[in-house]
């Protein structure tokens, strides 16, 4: 009996019932501070099956799996595992009992070998030195499982993301764990790459083991889900015990309430070029990349990572030198040597990491803001809080940021952080504004924000280019889309072309 | 997972201001920790000190005692001053204490060896000082140096050359007017407490105030993040190296007007480390983004009043390092719980 059911589900629904083969938690609450987090959250994850696992960001869903994972420990609520009691005293003790997780973030030492990174800190060893050939065979074995390319000898240094990912599932899979906690796995992935993760995940459910999996991304959760479980505000929002749910009922589910997710026709473009690129090349990275974007056109940038898109937007905007190429803003010939000569000719880039490269995390939300602007603010030259105060307050006004922005960025929701990053770019109005990644990791509802604030931009004369991983995002906001592969151009197409199998037809290699 | 919910938000207008750390169940606990909150540990720390110091001494708290501290602290201070905006960059100088030594040198040479006017002898130790700075920052900026290994390399070479120049021989007898910044009083304060205070004071201003002295907190706490807001690291890098450079010599002339001559081995180690523990007392991170002037300069006196208590007190001069280094170890950990908000 499963107290996952069709339709809402009971708030106390669980019942004490010791299933033999599940990963149970009953009435699981958890409080920082003053704040609860999760309201006695009941869940039942079968062997041989994935949950997906959705809800907005802050709904509660990364506090759950880091209770199962033993990460955390609840506040109230009891967990079972395969019929007995279950309580981990740490991430280590619940992977010895067969539970893992997989961060989001992979976190792996450059300099060592793949193997030594899969068993980090429990080396085998022989006569008290490391084993490393057993190390590499065992490795290579559970790479074999995945079907997964990588040498276990070589360096992890000079891996690409998607790979990195890989190791992280051996390195789970090594330790036979029955059941598997995948935190966003595909939030740095491209659309191939996710596709393995899926299906390395089938793999693992095929052997048995149940899975978690937690995605913004709804596709991803159709396609691969057995069950589905809704959080919302730290509860049970509801539960399906098929994976068969369309995207709205998801997207109802979330945010209990209708949502408009069907991206609008976006307004005609102006005219007049703002932007032209012609020939642009970073020896090794890319070469020979063309185009123009003109006034309040929106330019898409798809491709798989790796296909050079982020690093053509860095080097219009001067975070990178190019080799050889022309760029021309507003019929003028520019010759862009670094960001300040980028932003001193109007183009403006909103990196990709708003952690590594937007924000100073430990700063205010008008502290961030002003940072590019500093010298040009005030006429004195002198910067004052209150100056700080006030950018802050028209900015939040302007993107409707409902954040505490007088707190360390650290503390914000993704989709604010993001709103702040965004927003740092605004001060001043761009006439090229880059987008690389606008909304990774934010819910859906900031999402859509973040899409209404690109429309509203473009139908005011700012030349966009948005690169995204998620091919919905791309096709629904651009009037075109520019496709690259292996650091060439493959080709622009124009919105009634830009259908996702064209695109995709265009992306692989 | 303290997010704010945007969806849930819409339904409440007001909740922009809502402070986020909730709403206490006794107000006025909350408000009095709050307010606790605000007095920043190491003014509560050299507040306790003192306390003490006079509960144990009858002769802490006098007027001439307390001068005593603030002129005893002012070459380290000014020094200082350059080791925290170096700090609060993300960097390390652990060559002031030989620049110091060095530029000062070179000055008390120029002047009696070599016969210029001791105010043009002055000017050239001054550049020479902040010339250590520039090749300490162009070590790091374009040599790809880690801070710590070349200011680790000047400070051996500017400690090697001050011996040199005399070739280890103090210099003595410097113009009355020059020694006025040590004996000179104004309000019964010497001069060179001024100096030092008027170097906080306008270093205070620029990094609160001036693009080019915010951008050190920005580049502290993310040199990605600053370089692709298009702010030149490089250049605020080396400027900086380039102030603390030059305060460093600024620092030797203070000490050179209090003993009345130039020593090659001024600028100790233990200068050095007090410096440091000033700067580290005060709050600030060893790996940048947090620190500011006030309470540097709080971190000064902790360790000024320290020393004279303790040598007021008859403790040996040998232990008195001890009790610094214990409280360090407290200032940190009193710390950890703070957020890193807080500016001058």
């Amino acid at each position: 009996m499963s107290i996952l059911s069709t339709g809402p589900a009971p708030l106390n629904g669980g019942t004490l019932t010791e299933e033999p083969n599940a990963l149970k938690g009953i009435g699981l609450t958890k409080q920082y501070g003053g704040n609860t987090v999760l309201h006695g959250v009941d869940i039942t994850l079968k062997a041989g099956t994935v949950l997906g696992f959705i809800g907005e960001n802050g709904a509660g869903k990364s506090t759950l799996s880091s209770i199962l994972a033993g990460i955390k420990s609840p506040d109230a609520g009891e967990m079972w595992l395969n019929g007995t009691p279950y309580a981990p005293t740490g991430p280590a003790s619940a992977l010895n009992s067969g539970v893992a997780i997989i961060h989001q973030e992979i976190k792996m030492v450059p300099r060592l070998s793949v193997a030594e990174n899969m068993f980090l800190g429990r080396w085998p060893k022989k006569r008290g030195r490391v084993d490393t050939a057993s190390m590499a065979e065992q490795a290579e074995s559970a790479l074999a499982v995945l079907g997964a390319k990588i040498d276990p000898r070589r360096a992890v240094a000079g891996l690409s993301m998607a790979a990195q990912q890989e190791i992280e599932i051996a390195k789970a899979i090594l330790r036979d764990p029955s059941y598997v906690i995948f935190d966003e796995p595909s939030a740095s992935l491209g659309q191939e790459e996710t596709e393995k993760v899926l299906d390395q995940i089938r793999i693992l459910r095929d052997r048995g083991a149940g899975v978690i999996y937690i995605s913004h991304r709804l596709d991803e959760i159709s396609a691969i889900a057995d069950e589905i479980l809704c959080l919302r505000d730290g509860r049970r929002a509801m539960a399906w015990d098929t994976g068969r749910v369309t995207k709205d009922q998801m997207i109802h589910a979330m945010v209990g309430r209708e949502f408009v997710y069907a991206h609008q026709e976006p307004e005609p473009a102006q005219e007049d070029v703002v932007l032209e690129v012609d020939g642009l090349t970073r020896q090794g990275v890319f070469s020979d990349v063309s185009f123009s974007v003109r006034k309040g056109e929106i330019l898409g940038m798809s491709g798989l990572v790796g296909a050079g898109r982020t690093e053509v937007v860095r080097t219009l905007a001067g975070a990178d030198r190019a080799d050889a190429g022309k760029v021309t803003v507003e019929g003028k010939a520019v010759e862009i040597r670094n960001v300040a000569g980028a932003i001193r000719e109007g183009i403006f880039m909103v990196p990709e990491d708003r952690k590594g490269q937007g924000l100073n995390l430990g700063r205010s939300g008008g502290e961030n803001m002003v940072l590019p602007w500093e010298n040009t603010l005030t006429p004195s030259g002198f910067v004052t809080n209150r100056t700080v105060k006030r950018v802050e307050r028209e900015q939040a006004l302007e993107l409707d940021i409902r954040g505490n922005l007088s707190i360390p960025v650290l503390f914000l929701s993704g989709g604010n952080q993001q709103k702040v990053l965004l927003a740092k770019w605004l001060v001043r109005k761009p006439k090229v504004l880059i987008l690389d990644e606008p909304t990774r990791g934010v819910d859906v509802g900031a999402k859509a924000a973040i899409y209404e604030i690109v429309r509203k931009l473009a139908a005011e004369g700012v030349a966009i280019i948005v690169v995204s991983s998620e091919l919905e995002e791309v096709l629904g906001l651009s009037h075109r889309v520019l496709v690259m592969a292996g650091g060439r151009q493959r080709g622009i197409l124009s919105r009634d072309e830009a259908l996702p199998d064209r695109v995709m037809e265009l992306s692989v290699p | 997972m303290p997010t704010t919910n945007t969806i849930g938000a819409k339904a409440e207008p007001g909740a922009r201001h809502n402070t986020g750390s909730g709403i206490g169940p006794e107000p006025l606990q909350a408000r009095i920790k709050q307010l606790a909150k605000s007095v920043p540990g190491p003014v509560i720390g050299l507040v306790v000190i003192c306390i003490a110091m006079s509960l144990l001494s009858p002769y802490f708290l006098t007027p001439n005692n307390l001068i005593n501290v603030l002129s005893q602290v002012s070459y380290i201070g000014m020094m200082a001053v350059g080791a925290a905006l170096v700090i609060i960059l993300g960097g390390i100088d652990l060559s002031v204490g030989s620049t110091m030594a060095l530029s000062f040198m070179a000055t008390a040479f120029l002047y009696k060896e070599i016969g210029l006017p001791f105010w043009l002898a002055m000017v050239c130790g001054l550049i020479l000082g902040a010339f250590i700075g520039l090749v300490n920052g162009l070590l790091v900026t374009f040599g790809h140096v880690q801070p710590f290994i070349a200011t680790l390399a000047t400070m051996f070479a500017g400690a090697g050359l001050a011996l040199y120049i005399t070739n280890g021989n103090p210099v003595v007898g410097f113009p009355d007017w020059f020694l006025g910044l040590s004996r000179t009083r104004l309000l019964g304060i010497p001069l060179q407490v001024y100096l030092m205070l008027l170097v906080f004071i306008l270093a205070a201003l620029w990094l609160r105030y001036r693009p080019s002295g915010r951008q050190l907190y920005a580049i502290g706490g993310n040199e990605e993040v600053a370089r692709l807001s298009g702010i030149s690291v490089r250049l605020a890098q080396a400027r900086v190296y380039v102030i603390a450079g030059f305060l460093a010599a600024l620092a030797g002339l203070a000490v050179g007007a209090r003993l009345d001559s130039a020593q090659p081995t001024a600028g100790s180690a233990s200068d050095l480390l007090s410096v440091i523990a000033a700067v580290v007392i005060g709050g600030a991170s060893l790996s940048g983004g947090v620190g500011s002037m006030f309470s540097t300069f709080i971190g000064l006196l902790i360790i000024g009043v320290l020393n004279n208590g303790l040598t007021l007190l008859n403790v040996s001069p040998n232990l008195q390092p001890v009790v610094i280094g214990v409280v360090i170890v407290l200032a940190v950990i009193s710390d950890r719980g703070n957020l890193p908000l807080k500016r001058t």
